[in-house]
């Protein structure tokens, strides 16, 4: 569904990505791990077409996105930082991307589930850290495209409404949806993902599921394993 | 694009700014009008205001604009809209809205007045197509500056910079290079340098077709001798056609290629 091929960013002179070959084909969970400033943000938006790459191409079911908007379609987005309008209400803002995106049907269940409906006519500045996370989850999920993204869906949220995420998550996989996960809370990513894809200093280092992970750094332990494939690069 | 337009516009009547730029207009065209009780005068000084007022509120509003919406443009850049429909949306926003407030304000007195009996009614409505015109000049120039520079201060800085150029350091330096020439046949010069100013241009337009000498200036002058008043509208409203085009392809263009 998503092919990446030999992809470079820079930015001014910091190279951000430097090569990045990766081909995500079946549905399932797939998390991008790496340190700070590896790329992850950049790998992401390149793949939303908000950061255009030096070179290299990114093809979405075997079309080039280059210069293309409405493979967007396909795609659903959770931002990292919920930067929205803030002198609109929640309301407001559901109806308008539902206004540009076209109708979605399950936006009551994903208020309910997430309780936004009890914010819905406070103004998006207003709000605290989670509730703007949830309303962003709401918006992410919304539309039902075959691909997710979500750039770190954890930040701020309170453990049941954890629990909904990662309920929600599972369900999108069995519906056949790929889903792309940035995160640096790894006992969720650990709960979670199928496939790991680890970038470090704009290249992947790793890509295989936990139990490979595990086997190539010989740690018994998920976080130790990350943090061992960290290390050792940097000695 | 015309989704975004209709959120930037509807988010733009609701604000605070629409109204006081709407009031000034407002308590500027009552005043003049019912105190000066020459309808003529009252466009004249009118032009004068606008000439200058407008660009600088145009640059202003855009650049403030521009800046504030960062967060709407983000979202808006995740969603299935063509890149050039987003910031064409969100300028012919602002564009439309102020161009709304100059016309009501403006407008709304003079009709109370009794404009439409009167023969200065195509004065009248030339000063408000060229407000319009500037309106939309300046705003696109002022989203050309923002696109380019990341930096809210310097955008800022810059946009206050190109304005304080062409409506005060340009005339100036214009008239200087006309003295500094005087030996030298200038009238394809000054020409040149009218079209090359949106605010000059507009002047000399309105003038034009008000028909006083006096106020027509060298440049003025050379226009009409050169085009005569007819043509000289024609080609002076055409040139500001491209003032209004080029800023919004440089914007279209820099938008595709740029990063978010």
């Amino acid at each position: 569904m998503i092919k990446v091929q030999d992809l470079h960013k820079k930015f001014q002179k910091n190279i951000v990505l430097s090569g990045v070959n990766l081909e995500l084909k079946e549905s399932g969970i797939y998390s991008i791990l790496g340190p700070n400033g590896s790329g992850k943000t950049t790998l992401i938006k390149s793949i939303l077409g908000m950061v255009l790459p030096t070179k290299g191409s990114i093809k979405i079911n075997d079309k080039s996105i280059k210069a293309a908007w409405d493979y967007r379609k396909q795609i659903d987005y959770l931002p990292q930082i919920a930067n929205f309008p803030s002198n609109l209400k929640v309301k407001e803002l559901i109806s308008m991307i539902k206004d540009l995106r076209g109708n979605s049907k399950r936006d009551k269940e994903l208020i309910n589930l997430f309780g936004v409906e009890k914010f819905l006519d406070k103004k998006v500045g207003t709000l605290s850290g989670g509730m703007k996370q949830k309303t962003n989850i709401v918006l992410a999920f919304m539309f039902d495209s075959p691909i997710l993204i979500l750039d770190e869906p954890t930040t701020g949220l309170d453990p049941v409404a954890l629990i909904h995420l990662k309920e929600l998550i599972q369900k999108e996989k069995e519906r056949g949806k790929l889903i792309l996960i940035t995160s640096h809370i790894m006992s969720f990513v650990e709960e979670i993902t199928d496939e790991i894809v680890f970038l470090l200093e704009g290249n992947v280092h790793f890509e295989g599921n936990i139990s490979e992970l595990k086997k190539q750094t010989s740690e018994q332990n998920f976080e130790r394993a990350i943090a061992s494939l960290l290390i050792s690069n940097h000695v | 694009m015309f989704k975004i337009l209709k959120y930037s516009f509807f988010d733009l009547v609701r604000s605070r700014w629409s109204y006081v730029y709407f009031l000034f207009y407002l308590l500027l065209a009552a005043t003049l009008l019912f105190l000066n009780n020459d309808l003529s005068k009252a466009v004249i000084t009118l032009m004068n205001v606008i000439i200058i007022l407008v660009p600088l509120i145009g640059t202003i509003f855009g650049v403030m604009y521009f800046y504030n919406s960062k967060e709407f443009t983000e979202l808006l850049l995740a969603q299935p809209i063509k890149r050039s429909s987003i910031f064409i949306g969100l300028y012919l926003g602002v564009a439309v809205s102020l161009s709304m407030s100059l016309l009501l304000g403006i407008g709304v007195p003079f009709l109370l007045y009794g404009l439409t009996q009167s023969a200065a009614i195509w004065d009248f409505s030339l000063l408000l197509i060229t407000g319009v015109f500037l309106t939309f000049i300046f705003t696109g120039i002022a989203f050309n500056i923002s696109l380019s520079n990341e930096n809210k201060i310097k955008g800022f800085g810059y946009a206050i910079m190109m304005w304080l150029f062409l409506a005060v350091i340009y005339d100036g330096l214009f008239l200087m290079s006309l003295v500094f020439f005087e030996d030298y046949p200038l009238d394809k010069l000054s020409l040149i340098g009218t079209m090359l100013n949106p605010i000059d241009l507009s002047r000399t337009l309105i003038l034009l077709k008000l028909d006083i000498s006096a106020l027509l200036g060298y440049t003025g002058a050379v226009f009409k001798t050169f085009f005569g008043t007819n043509q000289g509208l024609i080609i002076s409203i055409s040139v500001l056609f491209l003032w209004v085009l080029f800023p919004a392809i440089r914007m279209v263009r820099k938008s595709n290629k740029k990063d978010f």
